[in-house]
């Protein structure tokens, strides 16, 4: 006789991201993260918020798969981020999309070889990456830049080229640390509006930031993390005064 | 791998060696210059042997019977000599014949005072071998066979043809060692920086879900095409000079026209081509390849 005992469900059918007691100390003995408990929903858009050091870049590289946690378990879409091989990473990240603070361009190559260059890596054939990036850059205002390359871009520009290399592989989940740390606050503004448009095609959307007015006037789902700890999680809420 | 993949990937390549034009250069050179050394050393060797066997296969031994043999005792001799492994061919001349082709070289018009054969007794086998070394143990076995009087050896022995030989090919095989090892070195520096002038690059592509292959392979055709234009430059410079310095040495050594018998070209290459091109290429995988292993932990 079957004997059919019920998996421990992991994840709800609506969640995309889940953190089980995760921790994640440095080799250098530094406890970055400690006992991080989170679940994301898909088509959430979430702050990540908190004092330098607090752990909040550490949490977006855990969720990238770039470190892994030194106890407790993450699982991504159907990813069991602990126990994935190494030869799946790259499948695996290729649901993400990610915006840093920096942008990170190819400085040598212009707007579109940029964006094209996302799909390049992931195989897509010519004839598909010339239709899908000009309607890309169209999305985030710069099919008139496409020949530019980023030296000649202003930051707020840069970054929308980042935002749409990172769309332009249709991600569920992206993930921005600190995407307008670098940006004045009318191009901030501007990159907030983007990505709020982007969340409500149902990309769900992590954002790391220290912007406090961001925050407030969004009034959406804050993490707030200090020395690792996550000392409060509130749905639409605004900027922790606490930290 | 999709199509468009693979030119991308080439692409990639070929803008590597670009980006540190100084160290592709002097892989690329230092692949060509032992190649050519290679190529130099093959040419010579193979146009050497070449001579040699042309030489040997005109080498016979002769042999002649004794006054009163029969001629079922020839015939007899002449099928156990055929029966020894390092006979390629023999040949009967019979006295009549011996003494035509004598007459034909040496005395022409002269020879019609001679009404009886002077060569009578001169009726003899040239046995010609397929391996000159061998020339000895056939002499040894032969003089001990009752019915021969006499064995002529050939004088011409590919002794010392092969020893220098020898020596030409133990020097270049060093020269070609130590130039290789350079090859691989300069490669494999080449790679590294490129590695690590692009470590952005990189990490951006991990970031995006680039394969471990997809981010190794551009290094390594880079490699592979150092390697590649590093066999075709002495290749095509070989090719070049090739049939000057053949008339240069037959112009040097009028004397040994005769015995200098030149592979051409084209033989040359039929050989020195795919082991030229297969080193290059070697070498360039290899070099590129451990390397991106080693320093690209993707
Ligand atoms: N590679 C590393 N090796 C050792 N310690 C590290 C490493 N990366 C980060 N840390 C430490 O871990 C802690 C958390 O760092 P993390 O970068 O996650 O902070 P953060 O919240 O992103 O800070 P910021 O707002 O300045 O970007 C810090 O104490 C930091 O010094
Ligand atoms: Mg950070």
């Amino acid at each position: 006789m079957a004997f059919n005992r019920p998996k421990k469900k992991l994840m709800e059918d609506d969640e995309v991201i889940v953190l089980n007691n995760v921790s994640k100390s440095y080799q250098a003995g530094v406890q970055a993260l400690s006992n991080v408990n989170i679940r994301i929903k898909k088509g959430e858009f979430v702050f990540v918020v908190g004092d330098s050091g607090s752990g909040k870049s550490t949490f977006i590289k855990l969720l990238l798969r770039e470190l892994v946690p030194t106890t407790g378990s993450i699982y991504i879409l159907d990813y069991n981020l602990n126990k994935i091989k190494h030869r799946k990473v790259p499948k695996f990240r290729r649901n993400i999309g990610v915006v840093f603070q920096d942008f990170r361009l190819l400085k040598d190559r212009n707007v579109y070889e940029n964006v094209a260059f996302a799909q390049r890596i992931i195989e897509v054939p010519s004839a598909q990456i010339r239709k899908n990036v000009p309607k890309v850059l169209a999305t985030v205002g710069l099919a008139g830049k496409y020949k530019v390359k980023p030296g000649r871009l202003s930051g707020g520009e840069q970054q929308r080229v980042a935002i749409a290399r990172a769309l332009v592989n249709k991600p569920s989940i992206i993930l921005a640390d600190e995407p307008t740390g670098n940006l004045d606050p009318k191009n901030s503004m501007e990159i907030m509006k983007l990505l709020e448009e982007i969340n409500e095609k149902g990309t769900t959307v992590i954002m790391v930031t220290h912007n406090k007015e961001i925050v407030n006037a969004m009034q959406k789902r804050v993490i707030t993390l200090n020395k690792g700890v996550i000392i409060s999680d509130v749905e639409k809420g605004g900027y922790n005064d606490e930290i | 791998m999709k199509f468009s993949t693979f030119f991308y990937t080439l692409w990639q390549g070929v803008k590597n060696i670009f980006r540190n034009k100084l160290f592709s250069l002097a892989s690329v050179a230092t692949i060509s210059a032992c190649l050519f050394l290679f190529g130099v050393f093959y040419s010579i060797l193979a146009n050497f042997q070449h001579i040699v066997k042309t030489a040997e296969e005109g080498v016979c031994v002769v042999v002649f019977f004794d006054e009163d043999i029969t001629e079922e005792r020839i015939s007899e001799i002449g099928t156990m000599i055929t029966k020894r492994p390092e006979v390629s061919k023999i040949n009967y001349v019979s006295a009549e014949d011996a003494w035509n082709v004598f007459k034909d070289e040496y005395l022409g018009e002269y020879s019609d005072g001679f009404t009886e054969n002077p060569l009578a007794d001169c009726a003899n086998y040239e046995i010609y071998l397929n391996d000159v070394s061998l020339q000895n143990a056939l002499v040894t076995y032969l003089e001990s066979v009752p019915g021969i009087s006499e064995v002529k050896r050939s004088e011409l022995t590919a002794l010392t043809l092969s020893n220098a030989n020898k020596l030409i090919g133990y020097v270049s095989l060093g020269i070609i060692g130590i130039l290789l090892a350079v090859s691989v070195f300069l490669i494999s520096n080449t790679v590294t920086i490129g590695i690590q002038v692009r470590k952005e690059e990189i990490s951006i592509m991990k970031y995006i879900g680039a394969t471990d292959y997809f981010v190794r392979a551009p290094f390594v055709i880079e490699g592979i095409l150092i390697g590649l234009i590093g066999s075709a430059i002495p290749l095509g410079l070989i090719y070049f000079i090739y049939n000057r310095a053949l008339n240069f040495v037959r112009d040097q050594f009028k004397v040994l026209s005769s015995l200098l018998n030149f592979l051409t070209v084209n033989d040359v290459y039929k050989m020195l081509l795919p082991i030229c091109l297969g080193i290059g290429v070697g070498i360039g995988f290899l070099g590129s390849f451990s390397t991106v292993r080693k320093h690209l932990r993707v």
